[in-house]
């Protein structure tokens, strides 16, 4: 029935979202894999790169698009050098808040910067050619949803390569699993929480590009909203596992284009209450994560 | 006289304000196999964490080949060439047994993939089920593979702490028989047990700690006087 009020065209547009979305989720999911740490400053990241995408509008798209990959993994290893390695062994809460400050520094920033010219918000529009549609059988596709669907399918294959037949890849997923007992076996730290922390900042580029094809309007709170629903799907997936936050992430993105499809044009306002009324329940339900299923407990053998 | 390969001296750890392990001297020479033992709270498992550096040491040096290793972060001291089999085997159970192995790698400072073959050298199990998830074995298998993984580092010292604990009687006795293998192949060993009599006879030496102080070392020969060695415990 649903699929009867649902056009093909909300449903490519829901798995457009939903491919950001799970993109954005590995980010997030990389990072407290080995940190245990859930950077609320991520969103930020990826508002840094389409700021930088609209201040080098004027450049050929790739140049352009290389400055934002530059830029983004920059500030995401600074993070890491500057912010999050001499925390480290500090509190969850400690780490936590500090993620906060730092989003907000990054936003009041990207709010000096822009200002300069006295107007708030700047457009990226080098990008904003992949926003156009295409038809596939008298239905509407728009060229992003299709690129969002192949770079993350391409992404996350690389990621699961490099995760599972490189042995940095085996280290983060040993850091990740038991960082103490990684430690003892001689897997270095400081390496392993590196290359997760530059592998989530190439993944934020990637998502700030398909974003501001999107919303091409950058302001300094873009991609928070997203942010903050992508970290409640996480949760929902399930955090403690890369592959069910992903699923999470993909999920919320995927269900947010749905309701907004299923809603009165008149009621859309309303999206993120039964967005996040559709989380609650799902918490309720399956409090471990929607995609938590399957998980032997860890018995202890003789 | 050559350094011996590791050293405690005057060893002191404390949680909080209370001593776990006081003024503990220990000097192993290469291709000793010496055991502690004592009761529960002795200190034996915190002397192994000092070692490797899990846990700080409050006083006192820990020397590797005569060099100071104290205050260095755990992987510094896997990479120095010591490595720890931890107490409930700590094994990735999600991993198969060979990406298990691989990890042992890390603490190799010389990484070759040949050094996989030491671990099923010793332990044939583990390349017959090499593709199988760790978390499938059982407690013997995984104690096996927990000691494995610490030997494909090659280290020079190998820190054992209870690796008898929760085993089967046949699974003891095949850990008991893997050390003796081990020993043979130079490598020093420090291994922590609760199993006084297996340790004792076979062990080069093995002291005993109470309230975190050694109280007496015993020879191969006073697995024959369990009386000594009960007396020991409860002095």
């Amino acid at each position: 029935m649903i699929l009867g009020v649902l056009d093909f065209q909300t449903i490519s547009d829901a798995v457009g979202l939903g491919a950001i979305y799970a993109l954005m989720a590995v980010g997030i999911g990389l990072v407290f894999g080995v940190l245990r740490l859930v950077n609320f400053a991520y969103g930020q990241l990826i508002m840094a790169g389409a700021y930088t995408l609209a201040y080098t509008s004027s450049w050929p798209v790739t140049y352009s698009i290389l400055a934002c990959f530059g830029v983004v993994i920059a500030l995401s290893l600074a993070m890491d050098r500057v912010v999050f390695r001499p925390l480290r062994g500090q509190t969850p809460a400690v780490m936590l808040v500090t993620t906060f400050a730092i989003a907000f520094l990054l936003q009041a920033i990207a709010q000096i910067i822009d200002l300069r010219d006295d107007q708030l918000g700047e457009v990226a529009s080098s990008v904003s050619s992949l926003n156009e549609a295409i038809t596939v059988g008298g239905v509407h596709i728009r060229k992003v949803a299709i690129v969002a669907v192949i770079v993350a399918l391409v992404a996350l294959a690389l990621l699961a390569l490099l995760l599972t037949r490189t042995t940095i890849g085996l280290h983060t997923r040993a850091a990740a699993s038991d960082f103490g007992t990684a430690r003892l076996l001689g897997v270095r730290a400081n390496y392993v929480i590196a290359f997760a922390v530059l592998l989530s900042g190439v993944l934020a580029a990637a998502v700030a590009v398909l974003l501001t094809v999107q919303t091409p309007f950058v302001m300094p709170d873009f991609a928070l909203r997203d942010t903050i629903v992508v970290l409640v799907g996480v949760v929902v997936g399930g955090i403690d596992r890369l592959w069910t936050a992903t699923l999470g992430g993909f999920a919320i993105g995927f269900t947010s284009v749905l309701i907004n499809g299923l809603l009165p044009t008149e009621k859309t306002v309303y999206l993120d209450s039964w967005l996040f009324g559709l989380v609650i329940l799902v918490l309720l339900l399956r409090p471990a994560g929607l995609f938590a299923w399957g998980r032997r407990a860890a018995g202890e053998r003789v | 006289m050559a350094d011996p390969v590791l050293e405690l001296e005057a060893l002191e750890v404390r949680y909080g304000t209370v001593a776990a392990v006081r003024n503990l001297g220990l000097r192993l020479e290469k291709g000793e196999l010496v055991g502690l033992i004592g009761p529960n709270g002795a200190g034996k498992s915190t002397t192994l964490h000092a070692v490797m550096g899990v846990v700080p040491a409050y006083g006192g040096e820990i020397r590797l080949r005569g060099e100071s290793i104290r205050g260095r972060s755990p992987e510094r001291i896997a990479r120095a060439g010591v490595a720890l089999v931890p107490e409930g085997r700590r094994i990735y159970a999600e991993f198969t047994v060979e990406e298990n192995l691989r990890l042992g790698q890390a603490g190799h400072a010389a990484r070759n993939g040949d050094s996989l073959t030491r671990a099923y050298d010793l332990f044939p199990m583990l390349k017959e089920f090499r593709r199988r998830s760790a978390g499938a074995l059982s407690g013997g298998q995984q104690q096996q593979l927990a000691i494995g993984r610490a030997l494909v580092a090659e280290p020079e010292v190998l820190l054992l702490d209870e690796p008898s604990l929760g085993l089967a009687p046949k699974a003891v006795d095949d850990v008991f028989e893997a050390l003796r293998s081990i020993r043979e192949h130079g490598v020093t060993v420090l291994i922590v047990e609760q199993r006084a009599l297996h340790t004792v006879s076979l062990a080069d030496r093995t002291h005993v700690l109470v309230g975190g102080e050694l109280r007496l070392t015993l020879g191969p020969a006073d697995a024959k006087d369990p009386d000594k060695i009960v007396a020991a415990y409860l002095a």
